[in-house]
This record gives C-alpha cells, sequence and structure tokens, in this order.
C-alpha cells in the first residue's frame, strides 16, 4: 500500500469531485495512509509501554497531518546535496513518510540491540540514520536549534539545493538556543538555508503556553530578524503540505531561513510520566482528514477501515516480531565511545 | 623560535591546507583581530561568530555532522559552562547513535591563570572536561607541543578539546616548529599581523613540514629516581625549575608532561611510581574533584604496594573565583614556592 505515491502518474478516471481536490487524489490517499501508519504506530508504543514492553514512551500522535507532509517533501539522502533533519522526538510520522519501516521503532521502544537507532541506548523515538541525514534526536528540547546552523552554514557554501530542516516544540522556543538559530541563521550576508519549524501544540509538559509565552504567535519573533514567517493549520494534512511546500521552495531557492510555526495537537499527553490518555477534547487530525476524505469522495469509510485494519495488524505482527528480540549485552556499553580511523 | 600562541596559528594554518579543516571560528577569531590571544591571525578559513557560546559549540557540531571538518574558540573557557550541555552532547555522538554518527571537530580554548584575569579569565578547565566521556582533551605545555597536538587533534574522527594554558601562550620554546624560519624577528614579521590596519595584510607562511605528537602519550621531561611529579598546562614549567632547583638539595625528581588527559598515559605514570614509590599531581584547577584525585585513586588501588609515602595533590584552592589582587592569585593557584616545598615535603615524608 505504501506504492500508493507511485500510482500519481498512472491514468484515472475522473470522479466526483476531482477537478476539486486540493492535491492529487493518489497523494490524498498516500497522506492519509501514512497518517493512519503512523497513527497506529504511536498507539502500539503506548501499548507496549503499558504492557511492560518499554520504560517510556513518548511520540507525536496529533502531529501526523503536519509531520507526513514533512517527510515526503524531504529531500532523502546523505550528505550536502540532501535536506538534513535535526528533529524532536515527536516524528515518527515524518520517518514513515520518508520510508522508514515501523518495526524500527518498535525495536527502540523494546530498547533491544537490533534498536536501529540507538542500539536501546535511548529512549523512543529517537531517531538517527546518518544514511538519510537524520541527525541523532536528542531529550533536550533546545539543543538542535543550537545545532542546525552548522550543518546549513555548510550547505550554503555547498551549493546546490539541500537544506537544513529543524523542528521543535513551543515550549522548546524558550531556551536561548531557539534565539541563537534565529540569529545565526540571519546574519547579513550569511543567511542560511534553513527551515526552522515550531510545532506549537500550547504546552510544556503541564505548563499552558499562555502562561509563559508573551508572543501573540511564536512565528512573529521572527520579524526583528528579517525572516521570514507564517503560522499555520497542522492538524490540516492539505495546508501543511502546500506551506511546507512553499516554504521549502523558498528557503532551496534563496538561501535564506523561514520560520513556520504549526499549530498542532498534542492527543496523548506530553510522555508516559503524565500516563499517555487519550485526549478527547483537542483536535484529531486523523479523524479531521478521514471525514474530509469521504466528503469529498476520496475514500469511502469502508476503505479507510481498511487502512486501519492493515496497519493494525501489520504492526500487531511486527510488535510480536520485536518481543523476543535480544537486549544489548552489558559489555556493550564500552562500545562506540570513540570512532575508529575507517 | 616560535611561542606558543604562533605555534597554534602555524599548526591550523598547516591544518588548514593539507588536513582539510574548513573552518577556524569564534568571537574575534577572524579578521582583524584573529583572536584575542593572537592564536588565529591570517588563517584563510578563520570567520567571526555573534557572542554566543551555544551558538558556537552548536555550529561546531553541525559542521563536524556536515562531513566539514571545524575548529572552534571559546574565547575564555571561563564561558564555557554556558555550554556544557552541548558539549555533554557533542561527546555522545557517537555513541547515542551506537556509532551511526561522529564528531571531527576541535574546540580550543584559553584557560588558566598567570594573567591577572581576575574572576572570569582564570578559570580551569581540565577537571570538568575530563568529566565529559567522548571527547579527547588535551594541554600542551610547550610551542612545539602544541603544534603537533593540534595537528593530532585535526586529523582526529572524533571532539578533541584543546586547552591552551593562557600564561604560556607568550612563552618560546626551546625546540623549533619544524619549518619556522630561526630568526624569531622573521618569524613574527612573516605571520604576525601588524598594528593599525590590517585590511591589507596577508601573512607569509613558512613551509611548514608534518609533525605530530599522538594523543594518549605524556613524555618524561626530566629524568629522576627520588619522587614523581605528574603535570600539565601552566604548573608543568614551574615543576620542571623546582625540581631543577631541588636537584641542587640532593632531590632527584622525574617529571612527567600529561599533554594529554584523556586518554592520558596511565603506563608512563605507572612505571615511574613503580621506580620512585611517590608521587605528586599538580595542577591549578580547583581541588575537590580534581582530575588529580582520579589518579591518586588509580595510584592508590593498583600501585598501593609500591608507595613509600601518600600520594599527594597539589592544586587551586576550593574557592569560587581568582581574586585580582596579586595577594589573593598567589594564594588560589599553585606557585613555584608552593610547588618546591611539596615536592621537597614529598621526597623527604618518613612514616
Amino acid at each position: 500500500m505504501k506504492d500508493l505515491a507511485q500510482a500519481v502518474n498512472r491514468p484515472q478516471l475522473v470522479k466526483r469531485g476531482e477537478a476539486a481536490l486540493p492535491l492529487d487524489r493518489a497523494l490524498l490517499m498516500h497522506i492519509h495512509e501514512l497518517m493512519v501508519e503512523a497513527r497506529i504506530l504511536e498507539e502500539r508504543l503506548i501499548r507496549m509501554y503499558r504492557q511492560g514492553h518499554g520504560f517510556f514512551w513518548i511520540g507525536g500522535p496529533g502531529e501526523e497531518a503536519f509531520n507526513v507532509p514533512l517527510g515526503l517533501l524531504m529531500k532523502k539522502g546523505q550528505g550536502l546535496d540532501y535536506d538534513y533533519l535535526h528533529a524532536h522526538y515527536r516524528q515518527s510520522a515524518t520517518m514513515l513518510a520518508l520510508g522508514e519501516e515501523p518495526i524500527g521503532a518498535l525495536r527502540q521502544m523494546k530498547n533491544t540491540a537490533t534498536d536501529p537507532y540507538s542500539g536501546g541506548r535511548n529512549f523512543i523515538g529517537h531517531f538517527s540514520k546518518r544514511q538519510w541525514n537524520i541527525v541523532p534526536v536528542s531529550s533536550p528540547i533546545e539543543v538542535h536549534y543550537s545545532m542546525a546552523p552548522g550543518t546549513a552554514i555548510a550547505q550554503k557554501r555547498h551549493g546546490g539545493d539541500g537544506i537544513t530542516i529543524v523542528t521543535g516544540g513551543d515550549a522548546g522556543t524558550a531556551e536561548g538556543d531557539f534565539a541563537t538559530c534565529l540569529n545565526w541563521s540571519s546574519r547579513p550576508g550569511n543567511e542560511l538555508p534553513i527551515l526552522i519549524i515550531v510545532t506549537n501544540n500550547k504546552w510544556g509538559i503541564s505548563t499552558p503556553a499562555s502562561s509563559v509565552q508573551g508572543c501573540k504567535n511564536i512565528s512573529d519573533r521572527a520579524k526583528p530578524y528579517n525572516i521570514r514567517s507564517k503560522t499555520i493549520d497542522g492538524n490540516d494534512p492539505i495546508a501543511s503540505y502546500r506551506e511546507l511546500t512553499e516554504a521549502m521552495a523558498y528557503v532551496r531557492r534563496e538561501r535564506k531561513p523561514f520560520l513556520l510555526e504549526a499549530m498542532v495537537s498534542r492527543l496523548y499527553g506530553h510522555s508516559s510520566a503524565s500516563g499517555a490518555n487519550f485526549v478527547p477534547d483537542e483536535p484529531d487530525c486523523v479523524k479531521l482528514y478521514e471525514a474530509w476524505l469521504e466528503d469529498n469522495g476520496v475514500l469511502s469509510r469502508a476503505q479507510m477501515d481498511e487502512v486501519h485494519a492493515h496497519w493494525t495488524a501489520q504492526i500487531a505482527e511486527a510488535a510480536r516480531q520485536v518481543r523476543d528480540e535480544p537486549q544489548p549485552s552489558r559489555e556493550s556499553i564500552w562500545e562506540h565511545i570513540f570512532a575508529e580511523k575507517k | 623560535m616560535a611561542n606558543m600562541a604562533q605555534a597554534i596559528r602555524l599548526a591550523l594554518h598547516y591544518a588548514e591546507e593539507n588536513l582539510g579543516v574548513t573552518d577556524v571560528f569564534g568571537e574575534d577569531v577572524g579578521p582583524p583581530l584573529g583572536g584575542v590571544f593572537t592564536t588565529t591571525q591570517g588563517l584563510k578559513t578563520a570567520w567571526n561568530t555573534p557572542l554566543d557560546e551555544r551558538g558556537i559549540v552548536g555550529a561546531a557540531i553541525g559542521l563536524s555532522l556536515a562531513g566539514q571538518r571545524p575548529v572552534a574558540e571559546i574565547q575564555f573557557c571561563d564561558y564555557l559552562f554556558n555550554a556544557i550541555d552541548l558539549l555533554k552532547l557533542a561527546g555522545g555522538v557517537h555513541w547515542s547513535s551506537n556509532g551511526d554518527w561522529n564528531l571531527p571537530m576541535v574546540l580550543k580554548t584559553p584557560v588558566g591563570s598567570g594573567i591577572r584575569g581576575a574572576i572570569y579569565h582564570s578559570h580551569s578547565f581540565d577537571t570538568t572536561a575530563t568529566h565529559l566521556p567522548g571527547w579527547k582533551i588535551v594541554i600542551p605545555s610547550t610551542p612545539l607541543d602544541a603544534y603537533g597536538l593540534m595537528i593530532t587533534a585535526c586529523q582526529e574522527d572524533n571532539p578533541v578539546m584543546f586547552l591552551e594554558p593562557k600564561a604560556l601562550l607568550r612563552l618560546r620554546g626551546e625546540e623549533p616548529i619544524p619549518g619556522e624560519p630561526g630568526d624569531e624577528r622573521k618569524l613574527s614579521k612573516m605571520i604576525d599581523a601588524p598594528l593599525g590596519d590590517r585590511s591589507k595584510w596577508k601573512p607569509t607562511w613558512p613551509d611548514l613540514q608534518p609533525y605530530s605528537v599522538p594523543i594518549g602519550k605524556g613524555k618524561v621531561v626530566r629524568e629522576g629516581s627520588g619522587v614523581t611529579v605528574v603535570s600539565y598546562g601552566r604548573t608543568q614549567p614551574l615543576c620542571f625549575k623546582a625540581a631543577a632547583a631541588l636537584a641542587e638539595d640532593g632531590i632527584d625528581a622525574e617529571l612527567i608532561d600529561l599533554r594529554s588527559l584523556w586518554p592520558y598515559d596511565w603506563e608512563l605514570i605507572k612505571s615511574s611510581i613503580e621506580k620512585t614509590g611517590r608521587v605528586l599531581f599538580v595542577n591549578e584547577d580547583t581541588e575537590v574533584t580534581n582530575f588529580g584525585e582520579h589518579l591518586i585513586r588509580r595510584t592508590i588501588e593498583e600501585l598501593f604496594y609500591h608507595l613509600l609515602a601518600p600520594p599527594r595533590l597539589l592544586a587551586g584552592k576550593f574557592v569560587p573565583g581568582i581574586g585580582l589582587a596579586d595577594n589573593l592569585e598567589m594564594a588560589s593557584v599553585p606557585q613555584l614556592p608552593d610547588v618546591t616545598e611539596a615536592i621537597r615535603a614529598l621526597a623527604r615524608e618518613q612514616p
């Protein structure tokens, strides 16, 4: 079912309302499938935590509508010609949209030796994949805002259209590193090709943003730096896809920064530390999008149910496979402290 | 003979030309100043950053993630405490990604007392640095070692912290940098930026030769049989002077310049202590949970039955800063008389 995106070029019968669809039908379906896959993955991870198959859960249910288009639009590859992603820990949907298999996240949740991102060393959601320029995610929610200008400086010097993408949450923008990122990205004559993203879920663990942030929109903080910026509805995958397309085109072409603030939901709270219970009073992007897809004749309820059933079965099977995989050995703590000359 | 500041500059020039160093950067590191201690004058890849230590360390991490080879400077190590979690993160990138990523970066910063730098220009960083797994840490005490260690650091695939004892940056060595002209006035004319307008100035670099000092290797600066003294950085030449003076009193000290703090040359320390049975560790960082305390712990655990006297540490006093007034600085960090007395007392200590 991952091949749906490739169906874009296939001739299709014009259906009801086709001409009015904001994006290609196959793309709309592909986005839906990835959002569902990501949601089912996150819900499986939460269940693994509850069943004792992991010590801690944190993740991105509620950010799929933004994170899927982000992954789809990234220029994936290794090195300066491709996009670097300095992600935070709510971006499993971005990884899936890039083409990652969900079993990697299950392995990291279970802290197995086979965990492809950290070998059982780090929390769930702490991705790392050098082959695709995904730099290691770390738990402090500000440090990557200071690191990202470094990859962008190298890309500015290199030329081409590869860019640096850094994402964080609204709470993390209170750290000085966010100001570092804005400042280093906009030095006169040295503007950087960097897409600075804030997914704003209006919370820092238990503290409402309204009680600690004085600015109306976080995107307004770009203004004194002469950085272009926008606040968008990150619960709408179509708006997210279009706005990301536009912002990325600007950064790729102009080699200048852009600050994009996406308003999103936090559907299972901050992490397992706060229970990881479903939050019923925030917009659910999967439900909203499914209603839209049905209304616009893109997918029927039955077709969407099939997508859910497919991924529920796939991920349950993957979780069974991971259950018996070994932990890293005790001696392995001494591995990879220093890189050896190749 | 080049002084240490010139030696570092020469090494960085060599590294730009031959070792793929792409960026030498930090506050006032680029033209016109070339660093507050002039260690980066005239370098073709040197540039100035905003006044932002977290940004500097972060950019160094990012540049090395992107396959560049950066050398970042923090103007005084006193301002590196601001970026301590980024240092922890840099040391852990390779480990936490289970070997996927690595950071070929160098972070250089002046350390220690000796220029009447008062509370915020006199800190040491060796104790803090050695609490950061994943970093290699070096601290030269001669211009030639500074040259050789910087050249090695610029070939490393891991983060290297290059601590510059600021009291020694203007001191000249006894061994020439391979390729430097014999006349120090000639060298100065070639590579020191002129006073006044520097906009048209370009250095003339000598034909430098490759030379490297391996990380993890100390050196015996003075052989002796009565007592082992292990030091590094600013206190190293003090130990040398003290040992020379004490020889006249019949005290035969063996002096080791550790040069690398991580990894460090335990074999060299061990073989010396096995010979002398007495050891004094000397540095100027504050004495509580000091790196020298680690060395004492290891000495006791591994060499207890070789010891003729308790291992000793001479280090900085555990006070919040080094005060400006002469008396305050002298009382806070080891000076020549302190070192001399400590060696003498240990050499003569009897049960």
